[in-house]
């Protein structure tokens, strides 16, 4: 984050004026469990990107095509509703230990 | 000439309301509160008033939807008292930490329990911390102009805080008085352009409101709306002039009576007030030197003005419509005792609780109230720090 502004130097009452903000702020770290992909059992069908609730899993295309799906970990809080939501079970929830 | 009506005090809050051409009101209805939006509910029916009514299920939604409404530009209204205003109290921290211009009217009302619908001040004194301008009428032309100068400040660029307007239930709410109103175009001409507030809601310019803010900012936040206050200091006695010069009635942050060489100063709230001054009157004929201060603004508090005023007294008796409960004494009182510890010639300062529930302060009660000032002057001892005037043992 950068540099903490006083009192006299932010906007008043909250007001953010800048929207998008909280893409800044780093919720990867929320995580104790870490969904990763097995892309060989992926079929590429997004559901995991509909459902997330943060907007976490990243479709890399490739004219119009989605070619692989992959997770944006300095956002995703590790809630598991892509591993469960997954038809084909090719994402697992793997304990993160640090 | 101006226009006069006959009004109580809720209707003549409509009226105000009605020539500030305010864009959005909510309403929930409490005694002795409901005229005021049931006479504005009229004026919109009636097309005297365009305005968005929004009748909401509860005062915690009322509050709700003006806060977000004046985050728009709009200029907004709502009333309530005692048990509503208990129920708004979340959104009132909430409406002065988005800066939001509101405008409310308090018909003061007890608190439950016991269930009771007349006036004392225990409903806007519990909201006193909450970030909002507090202004206090006396009588009904009182209201009406408080309205008016309510939205001067509250919508001042520099203040940008919410203002509570209080009329003692009842004795005010309900009394019919005669009023001089201000011509429509005049009042206009006195109130903030809009939009009321500097970062409307809109689509062009998306900005995040009312966003979260933890150990690293909150307290940045708190501090902007104390300055905010302070300015408020500056801009109500400028907002109160210029009223005094458009209507020829004479505003100030008080209105003192015979204070230049009293020995014994009265100050109050609300419609007390006027009763205080009667009966220093009848005491000053007889040669009895005492003056009464009614105070129109209670947050933020005048100290600059109130010390310049009371300092020449012996004796200062604070009248408190409320109970502190376990406190020193009453809100008004602490804050004046306060307001002199630093002072070198100190005046004795003495609280009377009075009045609660609606219980009427006869002239002979007010009468005995100089009286106990007077006998504290002579023997310059004050027997308890707070006095209950008017109730049963």
């Amino acid at each position: 984050m950068s540099k903490l502004l006083g009192w006299k130097e932010i906007p008043i009452g909250t007001l953010i004026l800048k929207p998008g903000s909280t893409e800044e702020i780093k919720t990867g770290d929320w995580r104790t469990f870490k969904p990763v992909i097995d892309h060989n059992k992926c079929t590429k069908c997004t559901l995991c990107y509909y459902y997330c609730p943060d907007g976490s899993i990243i479709l890399k295309t490739e004219g119009g095509k989605v070619v692989k799906v992959d997770i944006d970990y300095y956002h995703c809080k590790g809630c598991g509703i892509c591993a469960k939501i997954c038809p084909v079970k090719a994402i697992s929830m793997v304990e993160e230990v640090r | 000439m101006p226009k006069i009506m006959g009004l109580t005090g809720d209707e003549a809050v409509a009226h105000a309301v009605k020539q500030c051409d305010v864009d959005v009101i909510a309403a929930y209805p409490i005694t002795p509160q409901t005229i005021i939006v049931e006479t504005l509910g009229d004026f919109i029916a009636n097309g005297e008033l365009d305005a968005e009514m929004v009748h909401v299920e509860s005062e915690h939604s009322a509050l709700s939807v003006v806060t977000a409404a004046a985050l728009t530009g709009a200029r907004v209204f709502t009333a309530t008292c005692s048990q509503g205003l208990a129920l708004m109290f979340e959104i009132l921290y909430i409406a002065s930490g988005v800066r939001a211009p509101v405008v409310m009217a308090i018909a003061n009302r007890a608190l439950s329990a016991p269930i009771n619908i007349h006036a004392d001040h225990s409903d806007s004194m519990a909201a006193r911390d909450s970030g909002w301008i507090q202004l206090y009428a006396e009588n009904v032309q009182e209201v009406y102009d408080l309205i008016f100068m309510a939205y001067k400040i509250a919508e001042n660029k520099e203040v940008l805080l919410p203002t509570m307007v209080c009329l003692d239930g009842f004795t005010l709410t309900h009394t019919l008085e005669r009023v001089e109103l201000l011509d429509d175009d005049t009042a206009l001409k006195y109130l903030p352009e809009k939009p009321t507030y500097p970062y409307p809601i809109s689509l062009e310019e998306p900005a995040t409101y009312g966003s979260l803010a933890l150990q690293n900012y909150y307290f940045e936040f708190k501090v902007q709306q104390e300055f905010a206050m302070n300015r408020a200091k500056e801009v109500i006695p400028k907002a109160m002039e210029e009223f005094t010069k458009m209507s020829g009635r004479e505003y100030y942050v008080y209105n003192a009576y015979a204070t230049d060489d009293a020995d014994v100063i009265v100050i109050s709230l609300g419609s007390t007030s006027g009763t205080m001054r009667s009966v220093a009157k009848e005491l000053r004929k007889k040669g009895v030197k005492v003056g009464t201060v009614a105070l129109r603004v209670y947050r933020p508090f005048p100290a600059k003005e109130l010390k310049e005023v009371l300092s020449g007294a012996k004796v200062i008796v604070a009248m408190d419509r409320t109970l502190s409960f376990g406190a020193l004494g009453g809100p008004l009182f602490e804050d004046l005792r306060s307001l002199f510890y630093d002072e070198d010639r100190r005046p004795l300062i003495a609280d009377v609780v009075y009045g609660l529930g609606g219980r009427d302060l006869t002239p002979s009660d007010a009468k005995a109230v100089f009286e106990y000032g007077l006998e504290i002057a002579k023997t310059g001892h004050i027997p308890e720090l707070v006095k209950f005037v008017g109730v049963r043992e």
